[in-house]
């Protein structure tokens, strides 16, 4: 197993984990009951898929490791030798590898610290997200050359299909609503439009063949935005400002907060178990 | 085997579920090896079930066991046997259409499972656990759970 499909698992599952966090933080507070066991459902999904990626990196890194060896010289992450948890909860913000659509607050990129969650910009977060994982794990799962994300995609595509309608149907239940839920989704969607130009960029890891062509991927992404969009009397924002770097370790501030929220109980309680 | 539940659909076995994939034994050392799957990727029920399975097992003096878990096949909710899709309606769970394979899903009549009524509406695509919707029959006014074709 090469390095470069340990950098794609460590993707793909901190996109999962990062939603999972993200998601977790509406339990309790979603606007209505069946929403707040929806996207904690969600949540689950991704954090499901999280654990399996995660543990397929950190197999990989271990037995990398054991093969290369290393010496005493060399600068070695505390994390190196670790599992699942050790990837979640040991790594700081510059060693996720997550795009930076997910760690987005739920109120929306230019918000406050701690303001509320708003459950627009969480709908047209996760129909942006969705969009991508359906084709992405589609491909994995029948075309890619890796049996271990091929077994992975196979189960994820089936979820994250159930997501993306979840989203859709928001999105234009909230677009083609009142004055207000129409004003509010589409300042939502103008706002994270810019962040969905880092899911289709193309470096080492995607040329290798590990992942889909990002073109491909990106014209079924429209192809499905664009008529949800349409179809929830939504204007589709233009394409301009492209932020990115979260698939290099560049992160926005927000990643470091969510993480310290998410890291403080592993790391105060090193090995604790119930 | 044939005892274990899945500790969320407690009426259905695991077997029953379509989660347990082989039970083999060594028949030089007596130890016995179970592979299962999950039904959904993140289902909080697999360490439950582990744990009910090395139970079961020790009950019946086996205590050198493996639980492995594999993916593949990814779990359908067409694996749930015959006999398990009638023990779920009798218990007040609806069953799940085919899943389907074809690129248009085929979404068949819910009937409510307490009185037969196909005037039935979705709540919710997500349910008590990831592996239901939440339903309410229109005729009869109760809402019910039904394991969502995957």
């Amino acid at each position: 197993m090469s390095g470069g499909v340990v950098e794609y698992a460590l993707r793909l599952g901190d996109d999962a984990l990062i939603a999972a966090q993200r998601l977790g933080e509406w339990s309790a507070r979603a606007p209505e009951m069946e929403l707040d066991v929806a996207l904690s459902n969600i949540a689950l999904d991704q954090l499901g898929v999280a654990r399996l990626m995660l543990s397929y990196a950190a197999e990989s890194l271990r037995e990398a490791t054991s093969e290369r060896g290393t010496s005493e010289a060399e600068a070695k992450p505390y994390w190196l030798d670790g599992d699942e948890d050790s990837l979640a909860y040991l790594r700081d913000a510059h060693e996720f590898r997550n795009c930076l659509l997910v760690e987005l607050p739920n109120a929306g990129p230019a918000a406050d610290f701690d303001a509320p969650g708003d459950f627009g910009v969480t709908m047209v977060k996760l129909l942006m997200l969705s969009a991508y994982q359906v084709p992405t794990y589609e491909w994995l799962a029948t075309a890619g050359p890796d049996r271990r994300l091929a077994e992975i995609a196979a189960k994820a595509r089936k979820e994250s299909a159930y997501h993306l309608d979840l989203a859709s149907l928001w999105t234009v239940r909230l677009g083609d609503g009142t004055e207000e839920s129409h004003r509010r989704i589409q300042a939502a969607i103008d706002d994270v439009w810019p962040y969905g130009h880092e899911l289709f960029e193309s470096d080492e890891v995607v040329e290798a063949g590990l992942a889909p062509d990002p073109v491909e991927i990106r014209s079924r992404w429209l192809e499905h935005v664009e008529a949800v969009l349409a179809t929830a009397t939504l204007t589709r924002p233009a394409d301009g400002w492209a932020p990115t770097g979260g698939r290099t370790g560049r992160h926005t501030e927000h990643l470091s907060r969510l993480l310290a929220e998410m890291q403080v109980l592993h790391r105060a309680h090193p090995g604790a178990r119930w | 085997m044939a005892r274990v539940v899945d500790p969320e659909l407690r009426v259905v076995t695991i077997e029953e579920l379509g989660i347990l994939r082989d039970v083999s034994e060594d028949p030089a050392t007596g130890a016995v090896t179970v592979t299962i799957t999950p039904t959904y990727s993140g289902c909080p029920a697999m360490d439950v079930i582990r744990a009910d399975i090395r139970g079961a097992l020790a009950a019946a003096g086996r205590t050198d066991v493996e639980v492995r878990t594999v993916l593949h096949p990814a779990w359908s909710t067409d694996m749930i046997t015959v006999d398990g899709r009638r023990k779920l309606a009798a218990a007040g769970i609806a069953p799940p259409a085919p899943a389907g394979t074809g690129p248009v899903a085929l979404r068949l009549t819910v009937r409510c499972v307490r009185c037969g009524s196909p005037d039935t509406e979705e709540i919710s695509h997500f349910g008590s656990t990831a592996c239901k919707a939440l339903w309410r029959c229109r005729a009869c006014g109760e809402p019910f759970d039904l394991v969502k074709p995957l």
